[in-house]
């Protein structure tokens, strides 16, 4: 392999990464902050690609699409938090499973109701539809480089929003300590609310982004899903920046894994999290 | 341990075989009693489109019948395998022992076909496979009372090896996923393009169900091969087709496929779609008037387009019609059935095809080009095209 051809490679990883990041992030926060491990996370990453193909066709505009799709995840994040999980906060994780794994059910039950089973696809936006030439034979679709760029901005705004801002404040008081937040006066159910919002609405946004290079087809939320694990649990449960830093590593591992060792490539990334939870059982970030 | 596990299987299988034998005595199967036909298809999860468009293609054939068959009603039993071979015995198994069901319908998963083989080899009940390709099927685990009215991966992917040499092609790359029908349309396409005097300078697996293709193709990119022949399918082969030509491939390396990567995936694909070329039983396009009745009855009974899927499901439906007539409506003598099926000509959307000896259609392949999003047939590629079945003794 070359230089330009290690360093196109290295574009793949980090952007294959970046992307891991911003479906993985929402789950790691939620469960950091609220003690919830919520199995139906894939399934916010389906419905939100499902939506945004739908406003697409519907509205023909990808942005319009985008905002749209964006909102009704939150509204969705809200309900479910308010009307299911509310009930789950004095109960143990097997409960959680059980109602977490329910939702998918309820989900892709309705992605195939409303839906149906064919594979869908969204056109990439015109003004991002280019692609730019690297080296002489490798061009780079202009897409991929503007989700990448949006998954920083998500992970900038998370790091500033969790260390400058009040909110933040109250998110890193609860994951320490709730009990002392609810008595000094904070009000823990709001902040559950939003904390619960913000998760699926990530997890929603990546499957916005994705839709136009990904293809919709039933149970695309469970692949995604099971990719997210080892990346919050290589970073460390619950941690934001673990998550970042475990995403990109992961995604170059699997990148590089895919071209120098195509016989073992499935595995890599399952071994690279055995080795890591070996030398540090708790991730490389301990909560 | 390990006998309280065997224990439990075969304590279950007395106790049903206890209640079959209850409940079959006495009812000797009469002439107006119904044909049983077991269907065992995907009707959940990332196989369920296939399903249910196989289905569909069954029901319209045995409605043309009136649902009916020299006398006999015929009776649906529907399982959903849910495309889990882990399933695959104990339902085959209970639509065989305890419903006694003269025809078995499925699968798609090649992976379930195996299961299900397994289960009925030697039973008396015959069983058609409307899709699941796996060479084996009809090559090393043959079985008398076992037909496929879809196809081989090998017949779809080896008239495309010469056809590529023919198109100018000495280079090329393969890639498919990492699982067996994947790994069967590859080795199909090489054996067929180095015969002709073409190279596979690499071939790239991809571990299943991954569909982050971007370090592969910029690999292809940099071997720059004459052209890449790929077997996806399903919402992988929308991915990658997009893929392929949003990474600026596609003007420069032509991209050629066993047919299933444009098969009910072309809407998805969009404009990438467009000049892929691949080789494939069936084409919705086809110009046969037994094809574009069916289409059209389709399209009435079930409000839109059929597919592959559809026409196998139907010829399925077709070849029980014919084989139960040729017996007057006897199905307790299988051996006779059987013997009626091996000698049919089914009259199918795809054109007329006849069984081999191993049981797998011998049919025409033909050759497709993506335009206007709908795969329309060259030319054909191989005509009456008979599956090697490596292996099979029958």
């Amino acid at each position: 392999m070359d230089t330009s051809l290690f360093l196109v490679q290295l574009l793949n990883g980090v952007q294959y990464g970046l992307l891991l990041f911003l479906i993985a992030s929402g789950l790691t926060l939620v469960f950091g902050v609220m003690g919830i491990l919520n199995l139906a996370h894939g399934s916010m990453y389906m419905i939100g690609a499902y939506l945004a193909y739908y406003f697409t066709t519907l509205t023909d505009s990808f942005l319009l699409a985008f905002l749209i799709s964006g909102t009704m995840a939150l509204v969705i994040g809200i309900i479910i938090e308010r009307f299911l999980i509310i009930h789950l906060y004095k109960r143990d994780h097997l409960d959680q499973v059980l109602l977490t794994v329910g939702l998918i059910f309820i989900f892709n039950a309705t992605q195939s109701f409303v839906w149906g089973n064919d594979p869908l696809g969204v056109e990439v936006p015109e003004l991002l539809s280019g692609s730019i030439k690297l080296t002489d034979i490798v061009e780079y679709p202009v897409y991929r480089l503007f989700i990448s760029l949006l998954c920083l901005l998500v992970a900038a705004t998370m790091y500033f929003t969790i260390n400058k801002t009040r909110l933040g404040m109250m998110i890193r008081a609860g994951e320490s300590d709730r009990a002392m937040v609810e008595n000094l006066g904070v009000d823990i159910s709001k902040l559950f609310t939003i904390v619960f919002a913000i998760g699926v609405f990530l997890a929603s946004l990546a499957g916005i982004v994705s839709a136009p290079i990904v293809s919709l087809v039933p149970g695309m939320g469970e692949h995604v899903l099971i990719s997210c694990f080892v990346v919050v649990v290589i970073g460390g449960l619950g941690s934001i920046k673990g998550a970042f830093v475990a995403a990109l590593i992961v995604g170059i591992v699997d990148t590089y894994a895919s071209v120098l060792v195509p016989q073992a490539s499935s595995m890599s990334i399952y071994l690279l999290m055995a080795l890591i939870l070996l030398a540090k059982p708790q991730g490389l970030f301990k909560n | 341990m390990n006998n309280k596990k065997k224990i439990f299987p075969s304590v279950l299988s007395a106790s049903i075989a206890a209640t079959m034998i209850t409940m079959s005595s006495g009812s000797m199967a009469a002439d107006s009693d119904p044909i049983k036909v077991g269907v065992m298809l995907p009707f959940s999860g990332v196989y369920a489109g296939l399903g249910e468009s196989t289905r569909n293609g069954l029901k319209q054939a045995l409605k043309e019948q009136g649902n009916s068959i020299a006398g006999r009603p015929v009776e649906f039993i529907e399982m959903d395998t849910e495309a889990k071979p882990a399933r695959a015995p104990e339902i085959t198994s209970s639509l065989v022992d305890n419903q006694k069901a003269d025809f078995v319908i499925g699968p798609v998963h090649s992976g379930v076909a195996m299961g299900m083989i397994k289960t009925i080899k030697g039973k008396d009940s015959i069983m058609i496979i409307p899709n699941a390709g796996a060479n084996a099927a009809t090559g090393a685990f043959c079985q008398p009372n076992v037909f496929r009215t879809s196809f081989s991966s090998w017949q779809t992917a080896f008239p495309m090896g010469k056809e590529a040499y023919d198109m100018g092609y000495k280079k090329i790359v393969t890639m498919s996923w990492n699982y067996g029908f994947g790994k069967e349309s590859l080795e199909a396409f090489n054996e067929s393009f180095t015969k002709a005097g073409g190279e596979v300078i690499k071939e790239m697996l991809v571990p299943f169900p991954k569909t982050e293709f971007q370090s592969y193709l910029t690999e292809i990119a940099s071997i720059n091969p004459d052209a890449v022949f790929v077997f996806f399918a399903g919402g992988g082969a929308v991915k990658f087709v997009k893929d392929y030509d949003a990474m600026g491939l596609k003007g420069k390396i032509p991209l050629l496929g066993s047919g299933f990567l444009t098969e009910g995936t072309t809407t998805a694909q969009g404009p990438a779609a467009e000049g892929v070329i691949t080789t494939l039983h069936y084409a919705d396009a086809l110009d046969i008037p037994k094809n574009q009745r069916f289409r059209q009855d389709y399209e009435t009974l079930y409000g839109k387009p059929a597919d592959l899927f559809a026409v196998q499901g139907y010829d399925a439906g077709q070849l029980i019609a014919q084989a139960v007539s040729a017996t007057g409506g006897n199905t307790t003598d299988k051996a006779a059935l059987i013997q009626q099926m091996e000698k049919l000509e089914i009259d199918s959307p795809r054109g007329a095809f006849h069984f081999s000896k191993a049981h797998n259609p011998i049919q025409t392949i033909y050759l497709r080009k993506v335009v206007d999003g709908q795969n329309t047939v060259v030319k054909v590629a191989q005509d009456h095209l008979e599956d090697p079945a490596r292996g099979c003794k029958l």
